[in-house]
């Protein structure tokens, strides 16, 4: 079964990610599936009743769509087509702070170690990291950082207001 | 200056460890070309033409003497014995070996410094006013702000892949000196109705193949506000701004598609969300921060000295050297100093390793060990007694750093160009050598005034060419290397009479050896043409560009050959 680091442990895990090829129709397969954003609208009802189906995020989507079902979810995904692509930083950050989702948060498609701190920050307690990618040794990786500057979703309090941080030694600016 | 503490050093350090493992798994191929790609650039190093490149920032433009001893040390041990100062307040180190960048940037971590996000598709290093803190004309300091700034955009967890390169400066003075109209966010220190501090926020500006001068979207920001509203404009950026084309992703593109209104209708509305939040910045931090920038321990000085005026009035070549270099202070009896690296036959903002060492010497010698780096690609002393000016002035001729050029037309800003540049069409150190080589006579350079040439190798614009009096652009034909000439673009400083703008095209671009003909001609042409107290802008303003462009193209460049060379 595969593995993701969920909670800065590796686990089993046997979610699929459904992922819609164009022009072809689109059958959502039994078991724990993550669907499309899109495809989960459409299933009004049926979809939305079953407990092993969760929804997937694409940088385009607009998390306030999720906002009124976010409080039954246990899970969300958020896709990264490449790795580049940092608009799922700012989803994640908006689904925790703006629409307080608190179910776990799973970063899905080119997720790479050396992006972990930044996704952990901003929210993500989950990561299905591409399958060509070490999984333990992204583990050592996930906190590069043992302190932070600014606020996000993991503290939202600045360095400055956590410590009593240096002033000049007095006499010389 | 800002000193760093532990949060401060820890941050630094750890970046060093972590590069240095980034790099060892990309050497033994852990990790492919295309992942170690914005690892390193977030890192400063760059693959160029001949060896990889590495860019150390030097926030808000701000040395002292200890850091500059470093950064020669650097360029002797791990370069040729020299770096370049760039446009954006960074040096850059054009021979390093990639397996030696982690001691470099160890090196740099030893002396408080580093080379965060000094590339990359993330906020870059904050730039500001080289001469912030000690200008007359200054409203508010702009360096503890420029430095909280420094520290909130440092690893900021959701901004680390924005669409494109995103570049904030800010200036506290009634002359703009740090280009403010033409990055992606430009703030003016100001004060409010109340006299409390607060800040112009000017969004989308910037250079590039759609230069821009940027639109304010909001004409006073309580300074408590900076961070989270910088917040909300970068959160709308990095949602929203164009993916899909790398010419099209910078956030000037997204202002201009969505309109100046509808832009600011959306950030305001993500504001209200992180407004008064957390990261609203106390008076605390602020006093804590500023505190680092408390002036320095001046002498109680007459604001006249008798050798100095003794010195002006015999020495012809030191009062032109003044009139150029020297420019005026807050505190009485005081001056800045810029040391031009600008000198002809050196590429325009390169320094050796030797000139290094002897800035960082004068810096404590004649000031309090302090030097600044200018986006005109010259250094400054900030702090000179104007008893010693004649002392420094002769010690800086023996190093090449008294070339009194400042702001005339050999005062050439130019990026490395195809020399060394990899993204370049064209190159820039070249042109820029044969046109100082022209204008080689002190009396002309200096009949002609105030002048800015700008050269960039290609459309990226590092050479700042939108914003020279007279822009020049390396263009590809072919395979041959081509130049295009604007004028009439401008900083936003006093020497365009504190306009921005963008200059416009004048025709068809030239090649290489034509291009000190060029010039001459568009000089000729303003100097018949200026009137009382005009300078080469001005004249521009007033005239258009159509008679330098009949002025360029009406006869053939090179008399005497066969065939004109303007490329029809």
């Amino acid at each position: 079964m595969p593995e993701i680091i969920l909670r800065d442990q590796v686990v089993s895990d046997d979610w699929q990610v459904l992922r819609p090829v164009e022009g072809e129709a689109i059958v959502v397969p039994a078991g724990r599936v993550i669907v499309p954003l899109a495809v989960w609208l459409d299933g009004e009802g049926e979809l939305k009743d079953r407990r092993d189906v969760a929804v997937w995020l694409g940088g385009a989507d607009d998390p306030a769509t999720l906002a009124p079902s976010l409080d039954s979810m246990k899970l969300v995904a958020i896709d990264f087509p490449k790795f580049t692509d940092g608009r799922g930083f700012s989803i994640a950050y908006l689904l925790r702070s703006r629409f307080a989702y608190r179910g776990e948060l799973r970063a899905i498609g080119d997720v790479l170690p050396d992006q972990l701190f930044f996704m952990r920050r901003v929210g993500f307690d989950a990561f299905a990291l591409r399958a060509d990618k070490d999984i333990h040794q992204a583990l050592r990786s996930l906190k590069p950082f043992t302190d932070t500057y600014q606020g996000s979703w993991d503290n939202a309090v600045p360095a400055y207001r956590r410590h009593e941080r240096d002033w000049p030694a007095a006499g010389k600016a | 200056m800002y000193r760093y503490d532990q949060v401060d050093r820890n941050m630094v350090n750890e970046r060093v460890a972590q590069y240095r493992d980034q790099v060892r798994r990309f050497l033994d191929g852990t990790l492919s070309e295309d992942e170690f790609r914005p690892l390193r650039l977030q890192n400063g190093l760059y693959i160029q033409r001949h060896a990889p490149m590495l860019r150390v920032a030097i926030p808000y433009g701000l040395l002292s003497a200890k850091q500059l001893r470093m950064l020669a040390s650097i360029a002797r041990r791990y370069d040729r014995g020299y770096g370049h100062f760039t446009t954006r307040q960074n040096i850059q180190y054009n021979w390093p070996k990639l397996e030696d960048s982690p001691d470099i940037l160890a090196d740099l971590a030893s002396v408080e410094m580093h080379a965060i996000q000094t590339s990359g598709n993330c906020v870059r290093n904050i730039t500001s006013d080289e001469f912030a803190g000690v200008a007359p004309d200054e409203i508010i300091d702009p360096r503890p702000l420029a430095e909280i700034l420094r520290q909130w955009s440092t690893f900021h967890p959701e901004f680390a892949f924005l669409p494109r390169k995103f570049k904030i400066a800010i200036s506290g003075a009634a002359e703009d000196r740090a280009a403010t109209a033409f990055h992606d966010i430009g703030l003016h220190l100001q004060r409010g109705a109340d006299g409390a501090a607060g800040f112009r926020v000017i969004v989308g500006g910037g250079m590039g193949r759609t230069p821009i001068v940027g639109p304010a979207i909001r004409e006073f920001l309580p300074w408590q506000h900076m961070n989270t509203y910088i917040e909300a404009i970068l959160r709308v950026y990095n949602r929203h701004g164009r993916r899909d084309n790398l010419y099209k992703s910078r956030i000037k593109i997204l202002v201009k598609a969505l309109g100046t209104e509808e832009f600011t209708r959306q950030v305001e509305e993500e504001w209200l969300h992180t407004k008064d939040g957390p990261d609203t910045l106390t008076e605390r931090e602020l006093a804590r921060v500023s505190a680092f920038f408390e002036p320095p321990a001046y002498e109680r000085l007459a604001g006249t000295d008798a050798d100095f005026e003794r010195h002006a009035n015999q020495d012809a070549a030191f009062a032109r050297w003044i009139g150029r270099a020297v420019k005026p202070h807050r505190v009485a009896g005081y001056r800045s100093v810029v040391l031009s690296l600008k000198k002809t036959g050196v590429p325009p903002g390169d320094a050796t390793a030797e000139q290094m060492e002897l800035v960082a010497q004068w810096s404590e010698q004649f000031g309090f060990g302090e030097i600044r780096v200018s986006h005109e690609q010259n250094l400054i002393l900030p702090d000179v007694r104007l008893r010693q000016l004649f002392t420094l002035w002769e010690e800086a001729r023996k190093a090449g750093l008294a070339t009194p050029n400042l702001g005339l037309l050999t005062d050439i800003i130019a990026c490395p160009g195809g020399d060394f540049c990899s993204l370049a069409n064209a190159k820039s150190i070249p042109i820029a050598e044969a046109i100082q080589r022209r204008f080689d006579d002190l009396d002309y350079l200096h009949d002609i005034g105030e002048l800015n040439i700008n050269i960039s190798g290609c459309m990226n614009s590092c050479g700042h060419h939108h914003a020279g009096h007279i822009g020049i652009l390396g263009v590809d034909k072919d395979g041959d290397e081509w130049y295009q000439v604007s004028v009439g673009g401008a900083d936003g400083s006093d020497a365009g009479r504190g306009r921005s703008a963008i200059g416009k095209v004048i025709g068809p671009s030239f090649k290489a050896d034509d291009m000190p003909d060029v010039i001459s001609r568009l000089v000729d042409i303003y100097v018949a043409n200026r009137e009382e107290g005009e300078r080469f802008i001005d004249t521009a303003g007033r005239l258009g560009i159509a008679p330098f462009k009949s002025g360029v193209y009406g006869s053939p460049l090179r008399a005497g050959r066969e065939g004109a060379t303007v490329d029809a």
